[in-house]
């Protein structure tokens, strides 16, 4: 038997081009006519626009149009949208502005640099009105949006009879996703009703749809190509306002035009993840049982989209208490809209739910990872349905295991190394292990190899990788003869790439086509070979790359059955989802995070010494691969523990840190040694290869861990995030 | 950005004369200079770039230490005599920007960067320095990165570099070249206070090209110490920090050098403190009493209060750190 490729850490099949910068992306695409875009954005926060003045900018070297309300193309789906609809941003539909960086104009020329300078002489008049970007002043246009309605278990508010009480409200502050790769579009209209677009998304079908129905043309007029992304997190999980600006502006202009916005835009332009204020209170009796949890949020959104998340799901069913009561309201802001944004609203109410457990458990005097232990939900206690698996238990003692949890002083500020207070602490994660539908042609060729192709999306994951690996495991065949190809508008259905669902929705598709790829072959090999005669091909026998019969006295390769059939290719087409399963059983990936850190007792710094983060994901397809993946998410949590945050001037509506130097991701100089590990055991009902969803387990809790690491080294308990020196040395010691 | 024209001298003379003309600039590393131009916060009509002027050597001479103002900072930090006879300077290059950047930057560009005030860079905003008159955007805003001492209601911006703070510690000299010949400009008069002419950071004349600092003998071979306080572990502009430098013979300390930076709108001398330090011993008691008097005089605003605690706090754990190495 060939060795099993699922679990192996195999090289991505496409890192080669990666490294060499063989791969390309959107903006790395050049045609003949091709002209550079450049946007003219709002310096106003709310009002309209008085006038646009464009002939200096017309007279620049170069420039070939500028577009804006005043001459855009029509959008057919703009007329039929309803007064008071919360449709979104209608990009140059009128002379409205909602918010600051808003897109009044795009300039279109020659050069990038001539856009660019060009876009400087576009003379707008606005006229200003009151703005409100501030959360906390505008917490009295708080509203419910209907897909979030409260939730109650049992009894509300229950928290507040217990023996023991804990309530406070954690804050977080707006965070940009900043993917390394900016945003923005080729547009190119073949004909007046053809588009051809090369994109950044984690979609290419989600792109094609929300194109076909803004412009009301037939699917097949609408080509999306977008082989390479380079980062998401969730911003390229939908069409912005600039992607439509740059398809109008090459509809006038009758050529190619290229956008790829500055990092300055990615503030203002591609979503966000919103900023937050949660109040979480939670009640236990004198033995830490948990009695109940209250858990209220209010998040930020723009004034014409309403922005929902899973800030308070976590809360619902993470841990067996009988009373449990949610609210989420959003205010709107005259800011662009949100989008989801790593372990989306998850990673948010997942800071106050854990932080909160550690500052019960401190109550208690109790060891935090007991009190999780002591009330782990066995069933679901939201949906009363068993988990399709859950190993956190597992996890807990593995992570605690590997940090040196026990080294853990449970009174706080009493460990010292060099001078540095020494604190450890942990928290849990966990995000829903989804299934969506999609399908997968397989063709093979007489020569052998095996081409898979799927509208999916890889925006850094490697999702080719893992396909390639799971279609080796159920053909038999070399993965090296063995292409996924994915990103295109023309292959078969893929959802987005978005909520840690690409390796079990498309994997699960990529094995029933697979499958139906045999079938086929074994259903040619019994018409045509005399040894398959008689056989069904259900009892067909598939083995290294190979057929045989029941038999087993015979055996060929599918190159030489075509071969023999005269056949340049065999393809077929699967379609694959879910079942009734999904409503058997509750479906949930689980992460564990533990840390160490040092802090400054006199400037307040925090370093962060070791990390230990646990993985309760189902099988592990690529062992590599899955454990960048944790790691990526880690930073990303280091970040939102210790140094992100856009901050925003509300007396202008402008932030004041868009730019890399000024919003701190987390470098390697702030990223300690992590350590990785997966339970690696099988989910036995989510999908054929038993492997659920990891890419937003791997931030989610991860800022509370840092948050009670903190605690335990300083006594000082920070409710806001990120921890930055000065929020460290103003906190005062509360033990 | 705006189209410009570009010229590349090789002697100091041609450099002065072509700056002289066009509303031109130098350019160095053009680490600063570009991005304050595609941020149209700079306008220049011509670029004289300096890079082929002879002006990179390091050399001791007489106990004085040359430096050329084109060396680049990744260089300087490097260098075996720099390493030797003043590793505070090393220290506060390291921890200045990134690799990458100081790879490219200058010591006459670092000198010349511009502050990172958010204000400074957003021309939708006032701004006092940028544009005189239009008024100090910092002052009723986000003003958690500003300065604590020397500031008025013009502008409370702060000079953000790493390097000066060590040559102002050290009692550095600018020598420059102009039009009308050569001078030279103590280090710490070099950079100004914005009192009523916020616009300008320094005493660097019209068309005057920084050619070197010197820095003179001194014993602060050994107790030295340069903290940067930031809000990640690299590559991030000090909230404060502080260079320290300690002579200490017979167990009491016979000079003091302090000096903070993220704090004023120059490299901000604690003459008070050194003066409290001198003639005493290094004890954490001596440290906290120089402390408090540095931060005596500090006046905070909206989100930099807790600067001065910050201050005190890192003056006495530089101290500490110089004295245990
Ligand atoms: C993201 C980022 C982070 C940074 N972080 C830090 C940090 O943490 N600490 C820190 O100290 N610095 C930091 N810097 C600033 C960096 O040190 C400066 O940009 C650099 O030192 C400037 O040198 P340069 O040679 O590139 O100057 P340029 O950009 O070429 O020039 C800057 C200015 O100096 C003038 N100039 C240059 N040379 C001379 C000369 N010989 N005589 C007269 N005028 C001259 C130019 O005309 C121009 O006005 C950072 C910069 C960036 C972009």
């Amino acid at each position: 038997m060939r060795k099993q490729q699922t679990g192996q850490s195999m090289d991505r099949v496409d890192g080669r081009l990666k490294v060499t910068g063989g791969a390309k992306y959107f903006a790395d695409h050049h045609m003949e006519d091709l002209l550079y875009a450049a946007l003219v954005c709002s310096p106003i926060s709310s009002g309209t626009i008085k006038s646009i003045d464009t002939t200096k900018a017309l007279r620049a070297p170069g420039v070939a149009d500028i577009v804006s309300h005043l001459n855009a193309p029509r959008v057919p789906a703009y007329q039929s949208a309803k007064a008071g609809d919360k449709n979104g941003l209608q990009i140059f539909k009128d002379d409205r502005i909602y918010s600051n960086g808003q897109p009044v104009a795009i300039v279109v020329a020659n050069t990038l640099e001539r856009a660019v300078h060009a876009a400087s002489l576009v003379a707008v008049q606005y006229n200003q009105e009151t703005h409100y970007t501030d959360m906390n002043a505008s917490m009295g246009k708080a509203f419910q949006n209907n897909r979030m309605k409260d939730y109650l278990r049992g009894e509300a508010g229950a928290w507040e009879k217990a023996a023991v009480t804990h309530s406070a409200t954690y804050t977080l502050p707006l965070e940009v996703h900043n993917p390394m790769e900016l945003a923005g579009i080729i547009a190119h209209w073949t004909t007046p009703d053809t588009l051809t677009l090369w994109a950044k998304t984690q979609g290419v079908k989600s792109v094609q749809e929300t194109i076909q129905e803004l412009f009301q043309l037939p699917e097949q007029n609408i080509t999306v190509h977008s082989q390479f992304v380079g980062g998401g997190f969730g911003m390229a999980l939908r069409i912005w306002p600039l992607e439509i600006a740059t398809i109008l502006a090459a509809k006038k202009i009758r050529r190619p035009v290229k956008l790829v916005i500055t990092r300055e835009q990615m503030f203002t332009l591609v979503g966000y993840r919103p900023s937050a204020t949660q109040q979480l209170s939670i009640g236990a009796t004198a033995e830490g049982k948990l009695t109940g949890i209250t858990h209220q949020a209010v998040a930020i959104t723009s004034p014409y989209e309403d922005f929902t998340e899973g800030i308070v799901a976590m809360s619902k069913f993470m841990y067996a208490c009988p009373n449990v009561d949610t609210k989420y309201q959003l205010v709107p802001l005259n800011i662009s809209t949100p989008v989801w944004m790593r372990g989306p609203g998850e990673a948010t109410g997942s800071f106050a739910l854990e932080s909160a457990l550690d500052e019960l458990a401190h109550k208690l005097k109790m060891d935090p990872l007991q009190l999780r232990i002591l009330n782990h939900a066995d069933i679901d206690p939201e949906r009363n349905l068993p988990f399709s698996s859950k190993y956190l238990k597992e996890a807990y003692a593995l992570g605690a295991e590997k940090i040196g949890w026990s080294a853990r002083k449970p009174v706080p500020r009493s460990t010292e190394e060099n001078g540095m207070l020494v604190g450890y602490g942990m928290s849990s994660g966990t995000f829903g292990a989804y299934r969506g539908k999609a399908t997968v042609s397989a063709t093979l060729k007489a020569d052998g190899a095996l081409i898979l192709q799927s509208a999916a999306a890889d925006i850094g994951p490697g999702t080719a990788t893992a396909m390639v690996q799971i279609a080796a495991d159920v053909t038999g065949m070399p993965p090296e003869k063995i292409t996924f190809m994915l990103g295109e508008s023309a292959y078969p259905f893929a959802p987005e790439q978005g909520g840690s669902s690409t390796v079990s929705t498309v994997g699960s598709a990529v094995t029933d086509a697979c499958k139906a790829l045999q079938q086929q072959l074994g259903t040619m090999a019994i018409a045509h070979i005399p040894a398959f005669k008689g056989s069904t091909p259900e009892t067909i026998i598939y083995e290294d790359g190979y057929l045989l019969p029941p038999n087993r006295e015979n055996k060929i390769t599918p190159e030489a059955l075509l071969q023999q059939q005269q056949l340049p290719e065999v393809k077929v087409t699967a379609t694959s989802q879910g079942g009734p399963e999904r409503k058997k059983y509750s479906m949930y990936s689980f992460s564990v995070h533990f840390a160490k850190v040092l802090v400054h007792p006199a400037t307040g710094v925090v370093r962060i010494q070791h990390i230990v983060s646990v993985a309760d994901a189902g099988t592990i397809v690529n062992s590599k691969t899955a454990r960048s993946q944790m790691i990526g998410g880690v930073v990303g949590g280091i970040g939102m523990a210790l140094t992100e945050e856009a901050i925003l001037d509300h007396r202008f509506g402008r932030f004041v840190n868009n730019n890399l130097a000024d919003y701190h991701v987390a470098v390697n100089a702030d990223t300690p040694p992590t350590d990785v590990y997966f339970i690696n055991k099988k989910d036995p009902y989510i999908n054929p290869m038993g492997a659920k969803g990891m890419g937003e387990i791997a931030l989610i809790g991860f800022a509370a861990a840092i948050s009670n690491a903190v605690f335990n080294a300083t006594g000082k308990r920070v409710r806001d995030l990120p921890i930055t020196p000065d929020k460290v040395l103003n906190t005062p010691v509360t033990v | 950005m705006n189209q410009f024209s570009y010229v590349r001298p090789t002697s100091l003379k041609a450099a002065i004369e072509a700056v002289a003309k066009n509303n031109a600039r130098f350019i160095a590393g053009g680490t600063n200079l570009l991005d304050l131009m595609k941020n149209g916060v700079i306008i220049s009509d011509k670029l004289v770039d300096i890079n082929r002027l002879p002006l990179k050597d390091i050399q001791l001479d007489n106990g004085v230490l040359h430096i050329g103002s084109l060396v680049l900072n990744s260089d300087l930090a490097e260098h075996e005599l720099v390493k030797t006879h003043h590793p505070l300077l090393s220290q506060a290059l390291l921890a200045g920007a990134s690799q990458q950047l100081r790879n490219m930057a200058t010591v006459g560009g670092n000198m010349m960067q511009r502050t990172r005030c958010s204000y400074y860079y957003d021309t939708t905003m006032p701004c006092n320095k940028r544009s005189p008159n239009s008024g100090c955007g910092a002052l009723g805003g986000i003003n958690r990165m500003h300065a604590i001492f020397g500031a008025n209601d013009n502008c409370i911006a702060v000079h953000p570099s790493d390097m000066c703070v060590a040559l102002a510690a050290l009692d550095a000299t600018v020598l420059v070249s102009g039009p009308k010949g050569d001078r030279h400009i103590p280090f710490t008069d070099f950079h100004r206070l914005p009192g009523n002419t916020p616009q300008l950071d320094n005493n660097l004349g019209k068309n005057e090209l920084i050619t070197a600092v010197e820095i003179p003998a001194n014993n602060f071979t050994k107790n030295v110490y340069y903290l940067k306080v930031r809000d990640r572990a690299s590559y991030a502009f000090a909230l404060v920090s502080v260079a320290a430098a300690l002579d200490i013979r017979d167990g009491v300390i016979q000079q003091a050098r302090l000096a903070m930076g993220g704090v004023a709108h120059k490299p901000w001398r604690l003459p008070d403190a050194e003066k409290a330090l001198t003639g005493k011993a290094p004890t954490v008691e001596n440290f906290r009493i120089a402390a408090n008097i540095a931060t005596q005089s500090a006046k905070t605003y909206k989100h930099n209060a807790f600067k001065t605690a910050l201050a005190t706090n890192s003056i006495q754990t530089a101290l500490l750190k110089a004295t245990t190495v």
